[in-house]
């Protein structure tokens, strides 16, 4: 009954001083957990520099230690001020999903065209449809960029 | 990119709109944003409930800016009714924004979810693949019961559909992942399963992948039903990892062959063992030796992101070869290969070397060649930056250590240790005593690191520690002249840690004497060293202490004014603490009224500790049938016991002879075992603590029940067997006193499982506090990682009188393990306080998957596993009639599969399965072979692990 085994947990986006850009959830999480979910990966997160891994098993933390979540872990990457956190199983593939991010954001920045902090604030339903092209259900859905690019122009043709 | 602040202007027109809500400007407050918010939520207020309709356009923009209010972090309550009927419009961008409205905010309103499956299921009927696409996503993404009620039966036609669009069958495929995910029950395996495996062989890497995802998840709850996928999987991984660069264009990542698809190729994969097949398993081999070679290759970009995919890939099929754990070849590659990471610049690749190479070590084949990187490891420890690094670093010096390098491997460990994060320190300091004691050849050396840890790290050294080296000195007489003089000197440190007077005081209490001869050590300067602790001390070490002050009464009579002098105090006397107090009036009556020959029989030096008494023990136990557990004796002496189980100690008497407690754990029939309760107030934490040998905790008091006069002991909460019964079946009544009843209903997956407990109140009263607590159990010699991970939420404290409530536990085996975790329930019934321990019944059988094979594979397999470490065998007397259909019964509810016409003597019974734990996944075969005549049977287990061999073959054997 593996059935929450091998799934994102969720994919945030936040900037240095902990505004949350995006939030995607894949598990029912309620909103104080949430809240604090991001406050953790935030302070977990910001501490680290170039000399530390882009993997961060959260055990010390309150909420990420709690029994649920020990087997988790976070893999970000940071860009100019954002930071982009997917949260796995503990057993996920970890350069996986590092490679997942910079391939999601290599994607942003061809759809908005050298895409910047407030391009995903003020376009974040575009965004979320990116995101539900590349992932779904807490799955890489798609991972080639011609094809995400092609079917978000087909899309923006729509509006 | 994302280089930092263009000028705050959107394109398209809803961002010019929603501009003036965001970021306001450095000057102004928070209350000005909250005023504006306000503002604007009170105009789309009025807008949604003008009397004039509005527009498609206008609906849109305002549902849009309510989500934007709420993404900034403000309550919305309104507005979800718009949103529903943006879904049914005929426009993209009007169905998207309702469709993202609905996904992000939820509404567990039913009028609702009927009005938004309405408009799905319209959607999803449309043939427009972009409706399709949103409405598959939002189900997705909500992923709801009601949800799953209602599409379950239709995503999959989506998906097998010959001429549905490649993007629909990606959506479709992760969609009916989801719903597998929230509500497997409504998603029935049917035709499409079939057809979903061969969506492996599909044109479009895009719905390859997204087929994969799937595939893995329901494979692994039915293996039976996907196993075509692995030869697929195969052939398609195979295509991939020998295609050129260049030859699958847009899945060519950074000049990487479809990265993402390897990988979960790759991990479905790890689903199954080895293919049986030899053409599939020769190519899939090849597979694995290319992906090797060409992590040797020189790369083809310097970017990070080309080394990253390709090591993404390899790092999977490095889990891939540990998983199958048979090919030495392969195994020895990925050492070597992780070997050259372990030095390279990016910390990542050091991280997850150290990582995979931990479990590499466990594998007979690799341990050796992981063995050749110590030094690499040890300097990892001294500069590694990160501490997630180091801590790495010490799992795989820990993973790697055996009998030829673990004085060094401890001596790092310990030094390392001087600096470590506090974060680690308790596992460090476990793993320390593990190993000093697996490795000890040499006592005296033990003894020095487990009191340089106490020295290094006392807050961090647990109780099982500091008892474990006790035991050990008592049982070796080689070392205790020793062990007492390095505990004197440890104490003469002006600041000692607690633990180390708790060992000080009890080694010297037992063998003081070895080093009483020399001067600088006679019985005063002993005695005031202890005593000089003393003050500073919690109560249960002073207890200790008093302890062993009366033991030099019998060791040393030159002190005992001394000592009658400080048992005599009004500190001591009139303790306001009950147990210091009374240990002082009964050590002292006894000092002043018995004789010399009677203080030296009650003060008699400890006898050693039965070794490997904990196994023995647990058998003992378990024979003990839950029917014990149910008797209503027993029920009435565990409530006497019970109601003692706070920290108020009982009366003198309840304690006296073999305590009913004791009995109950199965000590009883424990030939001549000291059975004792230990002299701190933490009596239940010893039985935590050395799972079942709680008797080989208890004599850790300074004299025991036998010859010591009685006193009064807090006791340890009752552990009840938990039945056998559970073994072979997962519902039923698991405890009943008169107070309380508690049922059972579990089900277990793969290396998962779900508990539901129903607690009844049978009483008219309310139960207050009621607080019932699962916890994992890990004995002495298990490692530092819990095998369980057990995890649940409080129920409600208050019980009434004839109700019920539910409690359901999550269950993840992380490894293999013997012991049962415990549930504790405490409550206040009538102003008692109610104290019950039982013992879930979670066993390792539980994560049995059956395996059906052929005759011959069985035999093959059998000979496969013919080290003797791999069998065991266990020859018993039927204890229940011997009756062919309930065996059957049993073997197929012990969860193995039971195999026909396998076995040439039609009278026996052979079973087959693979036992899932988080980190592995083991191979089981039985065989039961009875003889009728002599009522006994022949109970033999295979498997590639000892010790779950040895656990199986104790839980089987219980059930005939």
């Amino acid at each position: 009954m593996n059935l929450l085994g091998k799934l994102i947990r969720f994919i945030l986006i936040q900037n240095r001083a902990g505004k949350t850009r995006l939030a995607k959830w894949y598990m029912q999480f309620d909103d104080d957990e949430k809240q604090k979910l991001i406050e953790e990966v935030h302070a977990v997160v910001t501490v680290r520099d170039a000399k530390h891994t882009n993997f961060v098993e959260v055990t010390p933390a309150p909420i990420l230690s709690a029994p649920q979540f020990r087997n988790f872990k976070i893999i970000y990457r940071r860009y100019a001020g954002l930071y982009f956190c997917i949260c796995v199983d503990v057993n996920d593939n970890n350069l996986a999903y590092l490679e997942a991010i910079h391939n999601f954001v290599e994607v942003l920045n061809e759809y908005f065209h050298n895409v910047c902090e407030l391009d995903l604030v003020f376009n974040f339903y575009k965004v979320y449809t990116v995101v539900d092209e590349m992932f779904l259900a807490g799955e890489i859905r798609e991972t080639s960029q011609t094809k995400v690019l092609k079917q978000l122009l087909m899309l923006q043709s729509l509006e | 990119m994302l280089a930092g602040s263009r000028p705050g202007v959107g394109k398209a027109a809803t961002s010019r709109r929603l501009a003036p809500l965001c970021s306001p400007s450095p000057g102004k407050s928070k209350e000005a944003e909250i005023k504006r918010i306000n503002k604007e939520l009170a105009n789309i207020r009025s807008k949604f409930k003008g009397d004039k309709a509005l527009d498609g356009y206008s609906k849109k923009k305002y549902v849009c800016k309510l989500l934007f209010i709420f993404l900034l972090g403000h309550d919305i309550d309104f507005g979800h009714m718009e949103a529903v009927n943006l879904l049914s419009s005929n426009r993209y961008t009007e169905k998207q924004i309702g469709y993202l409205f609905i996904s992000v905010l939820v509404n567990s309103n039913s009028e609702l979810i009927r009005l938004i499956n309405n408009a799905i299921k319209n959607d999803l009927a449309s043939r427009n693949p972009t409706f399709m696409g949103l409405a598959l996503h939002c189900i997705a993404n909500v992923g709801s019961r009601e949800m799953a009620e209602a599409f379950a039966g239709e995503v999959p036609k989506i998906l097998v559909a010959g001429d549905t669009m490649d993007s629909v069958k990606q959506s479709a495929a992760l969609c009916l992942l989801r719903l597998y995910r929230t509500s497997p029950d409504l998603v029935p395996m049917g035709d499409w399963t079939s057809r979903v495996v061969h969506l492996l062989n599909d044109q479009h890497l895009g719905v390859v992948t997204a087929a994969t995802s799937l595939i893995t998840t329901l494979a692994q709850k039915n293996p039976e039903e996907f196993k075509t996928s692995v030869s697929l999987a195969v052939s398609r991984l195979s295509r991939i990892v020998t295609s050129a660069s260049t030859d699958l264009q847009d899945y060519t990542y950074y000049f990487v062959p479809a990265p993402w698809l390897s990988v979960k190729l790759l991990r479905l994969l790890q689903c199954y063992p080895p293919p049986e097949d030899p053409a599939v398993r020769g190519r899939l081999t090849e597979c694995l030796e290319t992906i090797l070679n060409k992590a040797q290759e020189p790369p083809k970009s310097k970017k990070v992101q080309h080394s990253n995919a390709k090591n993404a890939v390899l790092f999977e099929a490095i889990s891939l070869i540990i998983h199958h754990d048979s090919e030495p070849n392969l195994l020895v590659r990925a050492c070597n290969q992780l070997g050259q990471f372990l030095q390279h610049r990016e910390t990542n690749l050091r991280y997850l070397a150290l990582e995979s190479m931990c479990t590499l070590a466990s594998s007979e084949f690799s341990h050796e060649a992981v063995k050749t990187h110590i030094d690499t490891v040890i300097n990892a420890l001294k500069t590694e930056r990160d501490v997630s690094v180091r801590q790495r670093a010490v799992d795989l010096l820990y993973a790697m250590c055996d009998r030829s390098n673990a004085q060094q491997i401890v001596a790092e460990m310990l030094s390392y240790l001087e600096t470590a994060d506090y974060s680690i320190r308790e596992e460090i300091v476990l793993k320390v005593a593990i190993l000093a004691e697996k490795y000890a050849v040499d006592y005296a050396w033990y003894v020095d690191t487990i009191l340089n840890l106490i020295r290094i790290a006392g807050d961090y050294v647990s109780e099982e520690v500091w008892y474990r080296v006790i035991q050990i000195v008592i049982n070796r007489d080689d070392v205790q002249g020793y062990a007492a003089k390095t505990v004197f000197e440890a104490l003469q440190a002006p600041a000692c840690h607690e633990n180390l007077v708790k060992v000080g005081g009890y080694i010297l209490g037992e063998f003081g004497n070895l080093i009483a001869g020399d001067p600088r050590s006679s019985p005063l300067v002993q005695f005031n060293l202890l005593h000089s602790k003393f003050h500073l001390c919690s109560v249960p070490t002073r207890a200790l202490l008093l302890s062993t002050y009366i033991k030099f009464v019998n060791l040393f009579p030159e002190v005992k004014p001394t000592i009658q002098d400080v048992l005599r105090g009004d500190s001591q006397l009139r303790n306001a603490d009950v147990e210091l107090q009374q240990r002082a009036v009964e050590y002292l009556r006894l000092s002043t009224v018995a004789s010399t020959d009677i203080l030296a029989t009650v003060l008699e030096e400890m006898p050693p500790f039965p070794e490997r008494e904990s196994s023995i023990l647990a058998k003992l136990k378990k024979k003990k049938g839950p029917s014990t557990v149910t008797d209503l004796e027993d029920t009435k002496r565990e409530r006497s016991v019970d109601v003692n189980g706070g920290p108020e100690p009982a009366p003198a008497s309840a304690s006296s002879t073999p305590s009913p407690s004791a009995d109950l754990l199965g000590l009883g029939a424990a030939p001549a075992a000291p059975t004792g309760p230990p002299p701190s107030s933490g009596g239940g934490l010893l039985v935590d603590v050395f799972s079942d040998s709680a008797s080989a905790a208890a004599p850790l008091a300074p004299g025991s029940e036998d010859n010591f006069p009685q006193r009064a002991f807090p006791k340890h909460p009752r552990i009840s067997a938990g039945g056998s019964e559970f073994v072979c079946k997962n519902n039923g009544v698991l405890f009943e006193n008169q107070l309380l009843q508690i049922g059972l209903k579990s089900e277990f997956r793969q290396n998962l499982g779900r508990m539901f407990i129903f607690y009844g109140n049978k009483t008219s009263t309310q139960f207050l506090n009621f607080t019932p607590t699962p916890v994992p159990r890990c004995g002495l010699d298990s490692l530092t990682r819990t095998h369980l991970n057990l995890q649940t939420k409080p129920v409600d404290p208050t019980v009434d009188g004839g109700a019920q409530v539910q409690q359901v536990v999550n269950i993840e085996c992380v490894s293999d393990f013997t012991e049962a975790p415990v549930l504790n329930i405490q409550f206040r019934y009538g102003g008692t306080f109610q104290n019950v321990s039982v013992q879930l019944p979670i066993t390792l059988n539980k994560f049995f998957q059956p395996t059906e094979m052929s005759s011959q594979d069985f035999f093959q397999r059998w000979k496969q596993l013919s080290n003797p470490q791999q069998e065991v065998q266990n020859i018993f007397k039927a204890k229940h009639p011997m009756d062919t259909e309930i065996t059957k019964a049993k073997i197929i509810g012990f969860g193995s599969a039971l195999l026909e016409e396998v076995d040439p003597n039609p009278a026996n019974f052979v079973g087959a399965g693979i036992i899932h734990t988080k980190t592995s996944q083991t191979g089981c075969l039985l065989r039961l072979e009875p003889n009728l005549q002599a009522q006994m049977y022949r109970l033999t287990l295979r498997t590639s692990k000892e010790t779950v061999s040895q656990r199986l073959c104790e839980l089987l054997s219980q059930q005939f």
